[in-house]
């Protein structure tokens, strides 16, 4: 029988594979593995809808030397987002990259890095995941440098030093683990651990290593560089994909396997750090004077959100408010996810059309290009936490929370950031509002303007609105 | 005795290259201190596989084994990169 | 799903879909973006009329969808929101048609009308919001979808006018939410219910839902101009005319005002709100609104900015008559929800056709307008004839159902700001009246667009206004007939007050 978890990794595994043996036909495979990959994603999806949750083993070998793969609403949701994402970048892609070299170095990378995305939502154990983020490290640093500029080269060397750095440290963190229960197994360790100084330190070496490639504050400070400089269709796939692969793994980390461990001081100073993010990402953002480093320290401030949860998710006991909020979270990050992605795909027109993406500059190009405009307006929108976006829906669970905990003083960052996020998003769109001449058509460049435009609508109008299937996805509310 | 040994001095040398790591600089000394944490974790893992009159515990050489692979493409990669930049330094 | 069901989303849909329509139009094809706006005008009426007729009979309409578990969206039409529904298709249809002409050759039509028809749906989901959830939903849209109007011009002062509307906006728009998720977080999800349904809760919670009143009042303060609210109002005179219409008589301003009704009425109930000391803080803000804004109308020269702090004055009717206890105050502000929009944008449209036909923009320029542009001065006089409360125009009905609300309920002060308030609107429109009709004609025109012709300016721009005038004196003329806004109000006004 067939397995669609094992498609879902080895198909785009297979493509980048094809994709480096045969370089002239790097985009027609690419595009074509893109299309059964995502079709993959879908099988999958609608096995966890039906059954809750997914397991196979490869090669009939069972754990602990066999590798496992397991599908649960969560990891199912983000794999939707991922291929979402993959699929508008790869035929963005198509019209992006002019030159055939580019295209024949990207395609091999980019599956290799989406196969690497998809082992490391699948993957049953510690180690599996050690070695699909490791992956995924090395691929998304190589893919960032591929313009080749020494600014882009010496910051993706910086993001690659950083990201070892990172796996080093989650590694002790699984030696620990294994030292002290003997198995790595996500759902067998969630069972046996206990409260104590070695669970307490694994949890901190590999949460701080986890952090590095999350670009959690105060350890964001690689992030803008790297995502500001690489091409396009790689800052979308770096900035919607594969910086939260790192906060998934927190997440399961915190909420999953370490729950016993984690302590209500812990939880809060993830919430502060998570806080310190929000006000500083999006003041930065505020203040950046370039449309793609403002979209990289919007990522750092959306990853800060992300934290905001993990305080309340620990206070509340189990039950349909957790659930809540826990979906409001995925939620949130799949929002993010697809805006970011539209973002930074759009900025990349912009940046091409003008010729940079100095944003005081911008005006003629932000009213010649009226799709890439309305682009950046709605993923602002789903940025900023307005309705209809997912991130409204979002927000409103999170503060609802907030103040139903007690916690009242995360309200207050939130509206600082909601306000900044404003501010920075309309910076950019004011200036689509000038004298220059009237735009005679809609969309331009079909291949380029509608991936992007899609993407940022999905995060606004579907989401938005068809958020509550999510809670039926992750088998939670009254649904399942 | 042996594997407190082994392990602890897996622990000091992890200790050794993140204290490079952080303090120094230049790309190699930063990949070598990396090198070494890594052999450190290394060390760590195979300490832990003894279990006394039992045959070795097979699953952490697995892992040291994957790790090392990974480790040398990763080392790889950043070597070229690092490349790169000094022949456009070089070039300027 | 129901016909009755899907009802309130048609009316919705029918000016967002041709919204979308039109950004893809081509800028050129100005017939197919008129076709696309009129269509969407004319069936939305259509709409709304099987609404009135069904809500009058009592029927029901609801369209729900539940965006998270206890988080529904739902649209569903009671007599206020008919009331609200109505007034904007009816001026939205008139300021459609005003825009097509006043933008003829204009820059950047499909961009102005795409977000044109996003306003009005936002608008039109406001009325039918069924909660507060949903309420918030369109809100924010709403500010979302007026920000491109504003800044539309895209000359420094129209990005800074809009800039200026958009800090305000936003700033109030997180406090309505947090007021919202707070009111939320206590009451558990609850539809808008006549009467109210905070009533019911426990005497331990009055300091919580004060706070939460003023975080909402703070809210809707922003968007319905209260002092000290008000500063973006006269900034965003900037736009277009059609929108400064839009956003003083149908949109903006009366979504904050619309809100602050739904609020009192059908969330915490005028009993509760009474009993809370709300009422008493909200009347105060509203009387210090009215005069205020009287007072910095007196002095502004530009004609625009004069109806803008017009505006600012006479919305806070609407917030009066809500403050003051008993149902024909509250009569007078609902009708006023009418009233007002009738009268105002009969000005705008008016003050539009002077700067467009003759290059008029300040009050100290029009002296002999009336000779030159007769009919739009005329529709002119009525508006302003309207805003001081001279019967039998609409104005009028409003004013006097405030004051007998007031005599009703011993609030004798509300006389006083009455009356105050009259006499500066009267302080401040009969010199225009006076210079337009008496004062000679001068030699020449500061920017005169048009020859003098069989009619004083395009039929596009001519029609409106007299349509809109002609409204103001039916409203006033025939108050008593069936339908008719002050009949309505008093619908609502007894299923408020069960």
């Amino acid at each position: 029988m067939v397995d669609s978890l094992a498609l879902a990794v080895s198909v785009p595994l297979v493509g980048g594979l094809l994709a480096t043996a045969i370089p002239k036909r790097a985009q027609a495979l690419g595009l074509l593995a893109s299309l059964v990959a995502v079709i993959a994603v879908a099988w999958v999806l609608v096995g966890v809808w039906q059954e809750g949750s997914l397991r196979s083993e490869l090669g009939g070998w069972a754990a602990p030397l066999g590798i496992a793969l397991v599908a649960d609403g969560l990891s199912a949701a983000l794999l939707a987002m991922a291929a979402l994402v993959a699929l508008g970048v790869g035929v963005y892609a198509t019209g992006y990259f002019r030159r055939g070299d580019a295209a024949a170095h990207f395609w091999p990378l980019w599956l290799l890095l989406w196969a690497a995305l998809n082992g490391l939502l699948l993957a049953a154990d510690l180690f599996n995941i050690y070695v699909t983020l490791e992956l995924l490290g090395l691929t998304a640093a190589a893919l960032g440098a591929l313009t080749g500029s020494v600014e882009a080269v010496s910051a993706n060397l910086r993001y690659l030093l950083v990201g070892l750095l990172g796996s080093m440290t989650y590694l002790l963190g699984v030696a620990l683990l294994y030292t002290a229960h003997g198995t790595l197994d996500l759902g067998l360790l969630a069972a046996v651990i206990q409260p104590g100084p070695v669970a307490a330190s694994a949890l901190v070496l590999m949460t701080a290593g986890l952090a590095l490639k999350a670009a959690l504050f105060p350890l964001h400070f690689w992030l803008p560089p790297a995502h500001a400089n690489a091409p396009a269709p790689v800052s979308a796939a770096l900035s919607a994909l594969v910086v939260k692969a790192a906060f998934y793994l927190i997440l399961r980390l915190w909420l999953d396997v370490f729950a016993p461990v984690v302590t209500p001081w812990a939880a809060s100073l993830m919430g502060l750090l998570g806080a310190m993010a929000i006000i500083w990402g999006s003041w930065r953002a505020l203040r950046s004077e370039r449309l793609k480093l403002l979209a990289a320290y919007s990522t750092v401030a959306q990853i800060g959100y992300l934290c905001l949860f993990i305080p309340l998710l620990q206070a509340l006991p189990p039950g349909s408010e957790r659930d809540d909020l826990f979906v409001a979270l995925v939620l949130m990050a799949l929002t993010h996810g697809l805006a970011k992605a539209g973002l930074f795909l759009a900025a990349g027109l912009v940046q091409r059309d003008a010729g940079h993406d100095r944003i005081d500059d911008l005006g003629g190009t932000a009213q010649n290009m009226p799709a890439t405009t309305f682009t950046i307006a709605l993923a602002g929108t789903a940025l900023i936490g307005l309705p209809p976006s997912g991130s409204f829906i979002g927000k409103w669970i999170l503060m609802t929370s907030a103040i139903e905990s007690g916690q009242w003083w995360w309200i207050l960052v939130i509206l600082v950031g909601t306000l900044l996020a404003a501010a920075y998003v309309f910076r950019v769109l004011s200036r689509a509002f000038n004298l220059e001449p009237t735009p005679r058509r809609f969309v331009t460049q079909a291949r380029t303007e509608v991936p992007a435009l899609l993407l940022a609508l999905a995060s606004v109008a579907v989401l938005g609105l068809a958020a509550d299937s999510l809670w039926r996805l992750l088998g939670m509310g009254e649904g399942a | 005795m042996a594997q407190l040994l082994y392990g602890g001095a897996g622990v000091v040398l992890f200790a050794l290259g993140l204290w490079a790591f952080l303090v120094y600089t230049p790309l190699l000394r930063k990949l070598i201190a990396l090198n070494i944490m890594g052999s450190g974790v290394f060390h760590l893992l195979i300490a832990i596989a003894e279990r006394g009159e039992l045959p070795p515990d097979p699953v952490p050489h697995a892992l040291v084994l994957t790790g090392i692979v990974v480790a040398v493409s990763a080392t790889a990669l950043a070597l070229a990169m690092g490349r790169r930049l000094e022949e456009d330094e070089g070039g300027r | 799903m129901s016909l009755e069901s899907l009802l309130p989303v048609s009316i919705l849909l029918s000016s967002l879909l041709p919204g979308v329509f039109i950004f893809l139009v081509k800028e050129e094809s100005h017939i197919l973006r008129g076709v696309l706006n009129m269509a969407g005008a004319l069936i939305k009426l259509l709409l709304v009329g099987v609404m009135i007729w069904g809500v009058y009979r009592g029927e029901v309409y609801e369209t729900r969808l539940t965006l998270a578990p206890g988080l529904d969206l739902v649209l569903a039409a009671d007599a206020l929101s008919v009331l609200f529904v109505t007034l904007s298709t009816v001026l939205w249809l008139v300021t459609t048609i005003y825009a097509i002409g006043y933008l003829e050759h204009s820059p950047n039509r499909s961009r102005f009308f795409g977000f044109f028809s996003l306003c009005v749906s936002a608008t039109v989901g406001i009325a039918l919001a069924g909660n507060l959830l949903s309420f918030v939903i369109f809100y924010e849209i709403l500010t979302l979808a007026t920000y491109p109007l504003v800044a539309h011009r895209g000359t420094p002062d129209a990005t800074r006018g809009a800039k200026i509307y958009l800090a305000y906006t936003m700033s109030g728009g997180v406090l309505l939410l947090v007021g919202a998720i707070w009111l939320q977080a206590i009451t558990g999800p609850v539809d808008f219910t006549q009467g109210g349904y905070l009533g019911v809760l426990s005497e331990g919670l009055h300091g919580p839902l004060v706070a939460v009143f003023l975080l909402l009042l703070a809210g809707l303060g922003v968007k319905a101009a209260i002092v000290p609210l008000h500063g973006w109002l006269p900034q965003s005179m900037v736009a277009p005319a059609p929108v400064s219409a839009l956003l003083h008589a149908v949109a903006v301003v009366k979504a904050g005002a619309f809100g602050i009704l739904r609020v009192v009425y059908d969330v915490y109930g005028v009993g509760l709100a009474d009993q809370l000391g709300l009422l008493t803080l909200l009347g105060i803000l509203a009387s210090t609104t009215i005069i205020y804004g009287s007072i910095r109308a007196l002095s502004q020269d530009g004609l625009k900015k004069r109806l803008a702090y017009s505006t600012v004055s006479q919305v806070s009717y609407i917030a009066l008559g809500a403050s003051i206890l008993g149902p024909i105050a509250t009569i007078g502000g609902m009708v006023h929800l009418v009233h007002q929009g009738i009268m105002k944008i009969t000005l705008f449209f008016c003050a539009g056709n002077y700067a467009e036909t003759l290059g008029v923009h300040n009050v100290s320029q029009m002296d002999g307008v009336g000779r030159r542009m007769p009919l739009t001065t005329l529709a002119f006089s009525v508006g302003a004839l309207g805003m001081i409360g001279i019967p039998p125009i609409a104005g009028f009905v409003t004013k006097w159902y405030l004051g007998l609300g007031a005599v009703e309920a011993d609030a004798h002060w509300v006389l006083l700001v009455l009356a105050a308030s009259s006499l500066l609107n009267a302080a401040y429109f009969l010199p225009i009246l006076y210079r337009a009709w008496f004062r000679p004609e001068p030699d020449s025109w500061p920017k005169e667009s048009l020859p003098q012709g069989r009619f004083e300016t395009m039929g596009a721009l001519l029609w409106p206004p007299l349509i809109t005038a002609a409204l103001c004196l039916i409203a006033g003329l025939f108050a008593a007939a069936p339908f008719s806004p002050l009949e309505w109000a008093e619908l609502i006004a007894r299923r408020e007050y069960l």
